[in-house]
């Protein structure tokens, strides 16, 4: 099948490829590009462990063709952190509230809820509830997940406050 | 501050011990998308193997046409059973000690049964070559149902067994038939059931559903050709006995075995057991000389690996008018699939569901379990459970609410009534378990105080007349549920699998700078052993958990273990974990008398040092004797600090615990709102309350996720309705109600720190709660029960079915 030639930003880096039109996003960035933290849980769009930020917008990289990316802005787990290595409060905020347990969800729940918190920076417990629905975790009940993004969103806005 | 102003507690606090809330180590490389999970995994050359399933639930294999997919480049090979045959690979042996076909041969007996291993250079290339490969069927007629599997005259489905009329676990009765399980006293419950004054019966059924971790199953095999050696990755729960599996598979000597578990992505019991996949891998790379990866996709995980429950249960419940519980009946018709592939050890083909007495003290009981093929994807796993301890936790709860309902008692007060009471522990139970230990009264009375029992039956009789008058559609429902888990197997007298005693193992090593590590048997699939078990250990031989380093799943370095499964990680590697670390403290303590100049006798243990009895001034810390062991040991003695345990269990644990469940049913949809759940856990002591209460919210979820949506159900055609996340009930953040967690601790008294396990608990105790809430709203109106999965749309016709609605 004749490869395409894909372009894309990837946390922050520019990144050029060859593709099959019928390459899947998800596969793109976990086998060609190695960026292997988000996951393939379903294949079908329901689990959200696929998770990715394309063009600041949650998608499921799954559902999504690597060619649909070409010339797009994407974030992955891999770029959450600051380039000196300093976690995002929503990474610290997640082990501080035992939000997750295997791990297999966290990098598209984390990732989702980052957008989620660009959105609404001050999202109630219903808000974040709703707002991480396209995202399953067998292990945690949530409760720990919605009190971690919880804190890490007034982190964020008391650290705005603090540098203004 | 100086070691020697600084106080017992403070250094306590540092060891981040037993008890304390310690942020979990795994958690760093997880949230920053540095798991290592095993279809992470990239090897020079490697093929992907993908699989051509069954369309038919049961079906004769007239042809398979692989021409096509041979000529498709990029297609290095396909395997199907006449390749496997010659190598006597065409069927492995389950865990139950039945066979299950690798790849049909001859005949399919359940949708998306394995036919033929495609092997290409991608994953895309493999799953073009599986549409290009036709198999032609004789369709036959499917068995959904375990009644009608067991008819004088229905269909043979295990044509390689005709014949056979004893099995793994004695006479088969049909030629469907696996086994009869039997336990208790026929007798003397018949005749209980005979003369008492009340008797409840009923039928209940614990339908067929999958615990679907988020990572499905999948490995990576890798022969080397040059040294012999293979290498298996894989989401193994346990990795130690995939080695000795695959070795009696393959012929490979097991030291030429090396199994590594890499981060699992949870594993709830679905990733136990050994699966065609697996066995495919491992023959493609011994044949292509390459890595082979195998990962299933979600359809595929929910269509053929592991199913759990699927139990048909019938009842009755003897009592006195007073509601003091007289005897208990139980059969069971078990559908177990086409093949028998339960992972319950050896002797216990129904698991440990002689547990159905649950937490009463019952005289008398009988049990029956028929196990039977159908039609249907193999399995029977413990789904977040120890062996079939759900099953027997919900049949035993809905019983006693059934038993309630006809005496006209409150739920809670019948529970009360019957509960075991303190000074009887340990408790021969009918059945015969010995229940180490319990305090169920207190347990039960903390919780109706803590949710207001009292006050939640006046608000639902409240409910009920505003029901009654029209004011309201929604009907109040509350649901109490105590459950006994049994859990932790197993002593290898009773429990084994595959002749494989049922210990587990810990290994530690000292290093001089009074750091260690320290490697188990059992593997994590998100329980976070890599923090808790360095807690027991920090406990128990004074190293910070900080400075001990967990290592599980790799076989090459770490001792035997049976794994992770059945919360035995805490009950039987934990205490290993203790033990070992004891061994340690000997040792320490000869090395320290040494320097000290004292007799041994003359040391006390003191947090994290041995000190002089009388003279505390004068001591040796850990970290001091750690260095010593390296170049100071007495005359005689062995320098190092290592020492491993195998521990045998002498009992299980009993853990135990207290739910209430209050819910809202709108009887016009069905909807069935959570308002709140309420979950009283004691599982010994605790090692981790952060850890434990993540668990419990887990365990919970799943048991919402269960009792209110999930099934995996067959049509007459053996076509399987559920196998998309679009179908199969998995509870997303709104759903999920928030939870109100508490405990009391009842320490274990043949567990070396108390501990019990508890990751299961939540599911066993949380399934009836619910069921017994959405079973309670209807109570005032007649319906005595009603099965789940109570969704929507079953709800409403429970509302229809007593004229709630038109």
């Amino acid at each position: 099948m004749a490869k395409m030639h894909i372009k894309l930003t990837v946390n922050g880096r520019a990144v050029e490829t060859l593709a099959e039109p019928r390459m899947l996003l998800i596969h793109l960035l976990r086998e060609e590009l190695s960026l292997t933290g988000p996951h393939i849980g379903c294949d079908t769009s329901h689990c959200g462990a696929c998770t990715v930020d394309l063009n600041g917008k949650s998608v499921k990289s799954c559902t999504v063709f690597a060619a649909q990316a070409n010339g797009a802005t994407i974030l992955t787990i891999e770029g959450m952190a600051a380039a000196d290595g300093t976690l995002h409060p929503l990474q610290e905020a997640f082990r501080e509230h035992h939000g997750l347990q295997c791990g297999f969800c966290t990098p598209g729940m984390i990732t989702r809820a980052y957008r989620l918190l660009q959105e609404n920076s001050n999202p109630s417990e219903a808000e974040i509830r709703a707002g991480i629905s396209g995202n399953l975790c067998r292990c945690t009940g949530y409760q720990n997940i919605v009190k971690a993004i919880r804190a890490a969103a007034e982190r964020i806005s008391t650290s705005k406050e603090a540098a203004e | 501050m100086s070691d020697a102003v600084e106080t017992a507690e403070a250094r306590t606090q540092k060891l981040e011990g037993l008890g304390t809330k310690r942020k979990r180590v795994e958690d760093a490389r997880f949230t920053q998308g540095k798991g290592h999970y095993v279809d992470d995994i990239k090897l020079p050359g490697m093929l992907f193997g993908d699989f051509v399933r069954s369309q038919y639930g049961h079906a004769r294999i007239k042809s398979i046409k692989k021409d096509a997919a041979l000529a498709l480049p990029g297609v290095v090979a396909v395997l199907t059973a006449a390749e496997l045959k010659p190598l006597k690979l065409h069927y492995m042996p389950t865990l139950a000690g039945d066979v299950q076909a690798v790849l049909a041969d001859e005949k399919v007996l359940f949708q998306g049964q394995e036919i033929a291993f495609v092997v290409a250079q991608d994953r895309y290339t493999a799953a073009d070559a599986v549409e290009l490969i036709e198999v032609e069927y004789e369709e036959l007629p499917a068995i959904n149902d375990a009644t009608k599997a067991m008819a004088p005259n229905a269909p043979v489905l295990r044509d390689d067994l005709q014949g056979k009329t004893e099995g793994a676990h004695g006479k088969r009765k049909h030629h469907n038939h696996i086994f009869t399980w039997e336990v208790g006293d026929a007798d003397a419950t018949a005749s209980a059931l005979a003369r008492a004054e009340v008797v409840a019966k009923e039928r209940i059924v614990y339908q067929r559903v999958h615990p679907c971790p988020l990572e499905t199953c999948g490995c990576v095999a890798s022969m080397d050709k040059i040294n012999g050696h293979l290498t298996v990755w894989g989401t193994f729960q346990a990795p130690h006995a995939v080695r000795t599996v695959a070795s009696l598979i393959s012929g490979i000597p097991e030291h030429k075995i090396r199994i590594i578990s890499p981060d699992i992505g949870g594993g709830f019991g679905n990733k136990v057991g050994v699966y065609p996949g697996y066995i495919c891998s491992i023959v493609a790379s011994i044949v292509t000389g390459v890595p082979v990866k195998w990962i299933e996709d979600r359809m595929e995980n929910l269509l053929a690996t592991a199913f759990a429950r699927d139990y048909h249960m019938t009842g009755e419940i003897a009592a006195t008018k007073e509601g003091r519980i007289t005897a208990l009946r139980c059969h069971v018709l078990a559908d177990h699939g086409a093949f028998d592939a339960c992972a319950d050890p050896t002797k216990y083909p129904a698991g440990f569901f002689s547990i159905c007495t649950g937490s009463y003290d019952i005289p008398v009981a009988h049990l029956t379990v028929d196990g039977v093929y159908t039609n249907k994807a193999p399995g029977g796993v413990a789904y977040r459970c120890s062996f079939r301890v759900t099953e027997a936790s919900y049949f035993i709860e809905r019983m006693v609410d059934v038993l309630a309902r006809k005496l006209q008692l409150d739920p809670a007060e019948i529970r009360r009534r019957n509960l075991i009471r303190k000074e009887q522990f340990p408790y021969q139970s009918a059945l015969g378990w010995e229940y180490d230990s319990g305090d169920y009264l207190t347990a039960l009375d903390k919780a109706l105080k803590t949710v207001d029992y009292a006050g939640l039956r006046e608000e639902q009789r409240r409910n009920r007349e505003a029901f009654a008058r029209g004011e309201t559609r929604k009907l109040m429902g509350i649901g109490v549920s105590f459950f006994t888990e049994i859990v932790g197997a197993g002593p290898i007298k009773n429990c084994d699998i595959l002749g494989l005693g049922m210990f587990d193992s810990c290994e530690i090593r000292v290093h001089p700078t009074g750091s260690a590590i320290a490697r188990l048997g059992t593997i994590s699939q998100g329980q976070g052993h890599a923090t808790t078990f360095a807690q027991i250990l920090a406990s128990e031989i004074g190293i910070p958990a900080a400075n001990i380093t967990v290592e599980e799943g790799d076989t090459d370095t770490a001792p035997y273990g049976l794994g992770t499964y059945g919360s035995r990680s805490t009950p039987v590697a934990g205490a290993a974990t203790a033990m070992a670390g004891r061994k340690i403290r000997a040792k320490a303590q000869m090395i320290a008398a040494y320097l000290l100049e004292v007799h041994d006798d003359d040391l006390e243990w003191d947090v994290d040092r041995f000190r002089v009895k009388g003279a505390p001034e004068r001591f040796k810390t850990m970290a001091e004797i750690a260095f010593a062991a390296y170049n100071k040991v007495p005359p005689g003695m062995e320098p190092g600090l290592e020492a491993v345990s195998y521990y045998d269990p002498p009992n299980m644990t009993y853990p135990f615990g207290a739910y209430v469940a209050v819910v809202d049913v709108e009887v016009d949809t069905g909807i069935t709102e959570i308002r709140r759940f309420y979950a009283l856990d004691d599982c010994g002591t605790r090692i981790n309350p952060m850890i434990i209460e993540g668990q419990v919210h887990g365990g919970l979820t799943e048991a919402l996720g269960i009792a209110m949506g999930q099934e995996i159900a067959y049509d007459e055609f053996g076509n399987a309705k559920n196998v998309t996340l679009l179908d199969f009930f998995l509870p997303t953040a709104v759903e999920t109600p928030v939870w109100e967690t508490d405990h009391t601790t009842t320490p274990s008294p043949h567990h070396p720190i108390g501990a019990k396990g508890v990751g299961e608990s939540p599911n066993v105790g949380g399934v009836s709660a619910f069921s017994n809430a959405v079973n309670d709203a209807f109570a005032h109106l007649g319906l005595v029960h009603t099965a789940m999965p109570h969704d929507h749309w079953r709800v409403w016709k429970t509302a229809k079915s007593l004229g709630l609605v038109s």
